[in-house]
This record gives C-alpha cells, sequence and structure tokens, in this order.
C-alpha cells in the first residue's frame, strides 16, 4: 500500500437549504476542497460520493454535471450513518492500492426537517408496524437503551450522559460551520423535554443538509500542491459480527472496538497517541460508550472522564472539538467526510478558536446503524 | 414447526417468529432456531448460523414465555400515530436469544425498572389488518 495524503478539504456550514439541489450543496463542497488542494477537476482520477437519501439517483455523476464532468469513474456510496466516511476510504483505497494518483471523496445529503429516523414500517399494511408495540426502532431509543446498558454495568448517571451535550454545543461556538452554536448549561439539558431517556432534545442530534469534500493523492504528488500534506495513517471500516444481542440491540461497542483495533495496529499507535478525536456523538448516551470502545479510558470510567471534563478542548484529550453530531448537525451522507476535514483543520493549526494546539495525531470515528464502523487515523507529516 | 403455517384462520402474528398454535387452547409463542453444532440461537428461522456459519438444518425451539429485563428506553417521542411514554425494552429469554418489546403493566418511569426484573409475555390483537384479519402482538410485563 502506498502513503496516501489529504491536500484539500472543504464544507459548507450544516444547515437548512430548502433552495439548494444536493449536486449544488455538494458541489459548493467539493470547489472549496479543490481550491483548499490547489486543483481543479481535471486534476481528478476518480470520485467517490456518499449520500444515503438519495442514494439510487446518480449523486456524484450530478455533482459532476454541475462542476466539470471529465468522465472519471464515479462511484456512488451508502453506508448508513457511515455513507460519507466509507465513500473516503473508497477513495483513500484508489490510491493506496496503486491505481490512481488522485481522488476526491464527497459526502453530502439534504433532510431539512426529517424529524426522527429509523423504525419504519417501509411499505406493506401498516397493521403490522412494529414501532411502539414491540419497543422501538427508532434512533433516540435505540441510543438510549445503549446508554442504559452502560448504566447497568457501570452505574452511569443520566447526568453524565447530558454534560456530552454541554460539552459539545460549548465547543460549537467556536465553529462556524456549526448548524447550532448555543450554550446549553446542564440543567438546561436535563430539563429539555425527553425523547427518549435518558436522551433529552440536547442529547439528541438534529437532522439538516449539508456536505464535505476531501481531495486525495499519493504523498509523492502532494509535496508538489502544498506544504502541509496530512497523511491518512489507517482508515478502517468494520460491520457488525455475531454478538448475543447484535441482532436485536445492534452492539455499536464491538463493531467500534474492532475498528479501533485494526486503526491503532494499522497506523502503529495507540489510543494514548491522540491528541484529538472526532466521534459519532449522534446521541450524548453514545459519545461516552465510545470513550471506552475508543480506548482513551478504561472499562466503565467514560463517566468520570467527563466529570473531570477531560475531553474540553484544552483537556487531556479533546473530543469533538467542532461541537460534534449534536451541535454540528448529522446530515448522515455528509458527516463523515466532515469529522475529516474538521481533524485536516487541527492538524494543520486552522481551526481558529477552537484549536486543539500542537495537535499531531488525530481519529476520525463514524457508525452507521446496522451496522457499519469507520476509522480514520491522520497525522501530520 | 408444523402449526406455524397453519394459524387459526383470521389471526395473523405481528411478525414471523410469533406462532399461533392451531389447537385453540394452545397460546401464541416465541419461536427459534437454535445452531446444531454451536448452540446459537436466533429468533425466527435462519439459512445458516450467524455465529460458526453452520449451513446444517437448525433445531426449531420453542422460546419460554418468561425473561429478564435487560435495558430499557422511556419513549416520549415516537412516530405519528404511536401513543407515548411507553416502555421500550430489551427482554433476554432463557434460551440465549433478546427480543425487542414493550414492557406494559407498569408505570413508564425508570425508577420503576429493574435491571433483571423477571417478566412475563402476554399476547392480545391490536389491529386489524386490510384483509379483516386480526393481527395478534406480544408485550411483556412484570412477572
Amino acid at each position: 500500500m502506498r502513503d496516501v495524503a489529504i491536500i484539500g478539504v472543504g464544507m459548507i456550514k450544516f444547515g437548512r437549504y430548502p433552495e439548494k439541489t444536493v449536486p449544488e450543496l455538494a458541489g459548493q463542497a467539493a470547489l472549496l476542497a479543490l481550491k483548499d488542494a490547489g486543483m481543479d477537476m481535471k486534476d481528478i482520477e476518480l470520485m467517490a460520493s456518499g449520500n444515503l437519501y438519495q442514494s439510487n439517483a446518480m449523486v456524484g455523476q450530478r455533482i459532476m454535471q454541475t462542476i466539470g464532468q471529465t468522465g472519471i469513474p464515479v462511484i456512488n456510496v451508502a453506508n448508513a450513518c457511515a455513507t460519507g466516511s466509507t465513500a473516503f476510504r473508497e477513495a483513500y483505497y484508489a490510491i493506496a492500492s496503486g491505481a490512481y494518483e488522485t481522488a476526491l471523496a464527497i459526502g453530502s445529503e439534504q433532510m431539512g426537517k426529517m424529524g426522527l429516523l429509523g423504525g419504519g414500517a417501509g411499505g406493506g399494511d401498516p397493521a403490522y408496524s412494529t414501532e411502539g408495540v414491540l419497543g422501538s426502532g427508532l434512533m433516540p431509543a435505540v441510543f438510549g437503551m445503549a446508554g442504559v446498558e452502560h448504566m447497568r454495568k457501570y452505574g452511569t448517571t443520566q447526568e453524565q450522559f447530558a454534560k456530552v451535550s454541554v460539552k459539545n454545543h460549548k465547543h460549537s461556538l467556536h465553529n462556524p460551520y456549526s448548524q447550532y452554536q448555543t450554550e446549553v448549561g446542564l440543567e438546561d439539558v436535563l430539563n429539555a423535554r425527553v425523547v427518549s431517556w435518558p436522551n433529552t432534545l440536547y442529547m439528541c442530534c438534529p437532522t439538516g443538509d449539508g456536505a464535505a469534500a476531501a481531495v486525495l493523492c499519493t504523498m509523492e504528488k502532494a509535496r508538489q500542491y502544498t506544504t502541509k500534506p496530512i497523511r491518512v495513517a489507517a482508515s478502517v471500516l468494520t460491520s457488525d459480527p455475531w454478538t448475543q444481542r447484535d441482532l436485536t440491540m445492534p452492539d455499536i461497542n464491538t463493531l467500534t472496538r474492532h475498528a479501533a483495533k485494526e486503526a491503532y495496529e494499522k497506523a502503529g499507535i495507540g489510543p494514548e497517541d491522540l491528541d484529538l478525536i472526532e466521534l459519532h456523538d449522534c446521541f450524548a448516551t453514545a459519545e461516552l460508550l465510545h470513550y471506552e470502545n475508543l480506548g482513551i479510558c478504561a472499562e466503565g470510567e467514560a463517566g468520570r472522564m467527563i466529570d473531570e471534563g477531560a475531553t474540553y478542548v484544552g483537556g487531556k484529550i479533546p473530543v469533538n472539538a467542532s461541537g460534534g453530531l449534536l451541535s454540528k448537525g448529522h446530515p448522515l451522507g455528509a458527516t463523515g467526510v466532515a469529522n475529516v476535514c474538521e481533524v485536516v483543520w487541527h492538524l494543520r493549526g486552522e481551526a481558529g478558536n477552537r484549536q486543539v494546539e500542537g495537535a499531531k495525531v488525530g481519529l476520525a470515528h463514524v457508525i452507521g446503524l446496522g451496522s457499519a464502523c469507520t476509522i480514520q487515523v491522520l497525522e501530520k507529516v | 414447526m408444523a402449526e406455524a403455517s397453519a394459524a387459526a384462520p383470521g389471526r395473523k402474528p405481528i411478525v414471523p417468529f410469533l406462532t399461533i398454535p392451531e389447537d385453540p387452547s394452545d397460546k401464541p409463542y416465541l419461536s427459534g432456531s437454535r445452531c446444531k453444532r454451536c448452540g446459537a440461537t436466533y429468533l425466527g428461522t435462519r439459512m445458516a448460523c450467524s455465529k460458526c456459519f453452520s449451513t446444517e438444518a437448525m433445531e426449531p425451539v420453542r422460546l419460554s414465555d418468561r425473561g429478564e429485563l435487560h435495558v430499557f428506553s422511556i419513549v416520549h417521542q415516537s412516530a405519528p400515530g404511536v401513543p407515548t411514554p411507553y416502555v421500550a425494552a430489551i427482554v433476554d429469554l432463557p434460551e440465549g436469544v433478546s427480543v425487542r418489546c414493550n414492557i406494559n403493566g407498569v408505570e413508564p418511569d425508570p425508577a420503576k425498572l429493574k435491571f433483571g426484573m423477571p417478566v412475563q409475555m402476554v399476547t392480545e390483537t391490536i389491529r386489524t389488518d386490510r384483509e379483516g384479519n386480526d393481527v395478534v402482538a406480544f408485550s411483556f410485563k412484570p412477572a
């Protein structure tokens, strides 16, 4: 495998853009990334485009029809919430394998005010809908139960989960790309309306629209374009292995642990070497689980870690300096590429007021329920 | 499970792994399958074992109607038309199978639910489908 570098990134502020089309949103992000790289479409040899809700609509080609048609291969990717990060991995392997010199990874989504996701009956006779009859397949409940399992094992409290929301909202104040930039206090989070206990409104990520893009190339080529190439030290994708309850209660823990182990091995580092993490806080409950899954604290210590403030910017290991999905937003297909943009900005020292000082190694983690997990480890060269 | 395909006319289970016996004196039950090689047990039928990949025909199992509460969430906001709040849960059955269900017969309050508490399955007709069949669903309640 060849060394691969990221030489350009770009994203649009997440939010709601009902007047725009998906190719327009994605095209903006792609042009920003190309400009950042000092390239244009004629320099790109392959495109990987992640989009979930238009996965049958040739989004990648429509982006090229908007910003430049060069006839290169386009891979359209769908992988639940890991859609964008899976597209990024396709671009990475296209180059690492030796087949291509350059690639453009794009993630995009237009969800508007979609409401709660998951649990849909999907056609057929609604009399057989199981939502609210056989428990819940809606994401707030699924991730609520995952948090409750942590409560059961370690005595973690709703208040500890709520602190994740306080932290990530605070971080978002310094991120101009964040869908929401609102500070919330612990009492605000705990007193907000309950969506699915223990997750209250501020503990659930919003739906929205967004796009992000990254330009990748061989490390050799990167030197011609930038003095600040960011090396992709690992790009890992896992699916859910068999575990006792996985088919009933998606086991997001084992999925992430497998990905983390492989990512650390490939990158030749351990969790103690990380300077920042962007992880998949689709719900506040999820973030604490992933502290342990990614190995940044010992088993059962995640509650204490948030109590101590260790994951704030300025703390021992900053998590979700961007504001996370909870504040920055989670336009599904865009998320995995946006995380890469965020880590790249920190590694280049370009993250403004939210900059993690001296960051050299960062990790971007995404899970898609059903299930997929991606981890990218990125390094300053 | 011969009786599964001969469900009483006019009554249909909400999911395929809820079996309605032909014999009216017998109660509906959850049906599963057990891998003959590694013992992994599943809700419903399967083509192969997800744990050990055995393709040998699985052994049908009539699952217990009692289990233990593993975890839960109190759902306050759901899909349109779904009454809230309610207790959504994962129940572990003694055969090593977990099932997603509602817990009824208890207040939807985290303080009223205990991890590991014994629960009992109940079934009832909840709706009528487009063809006029009664749709039978299951839930659990504190045992």
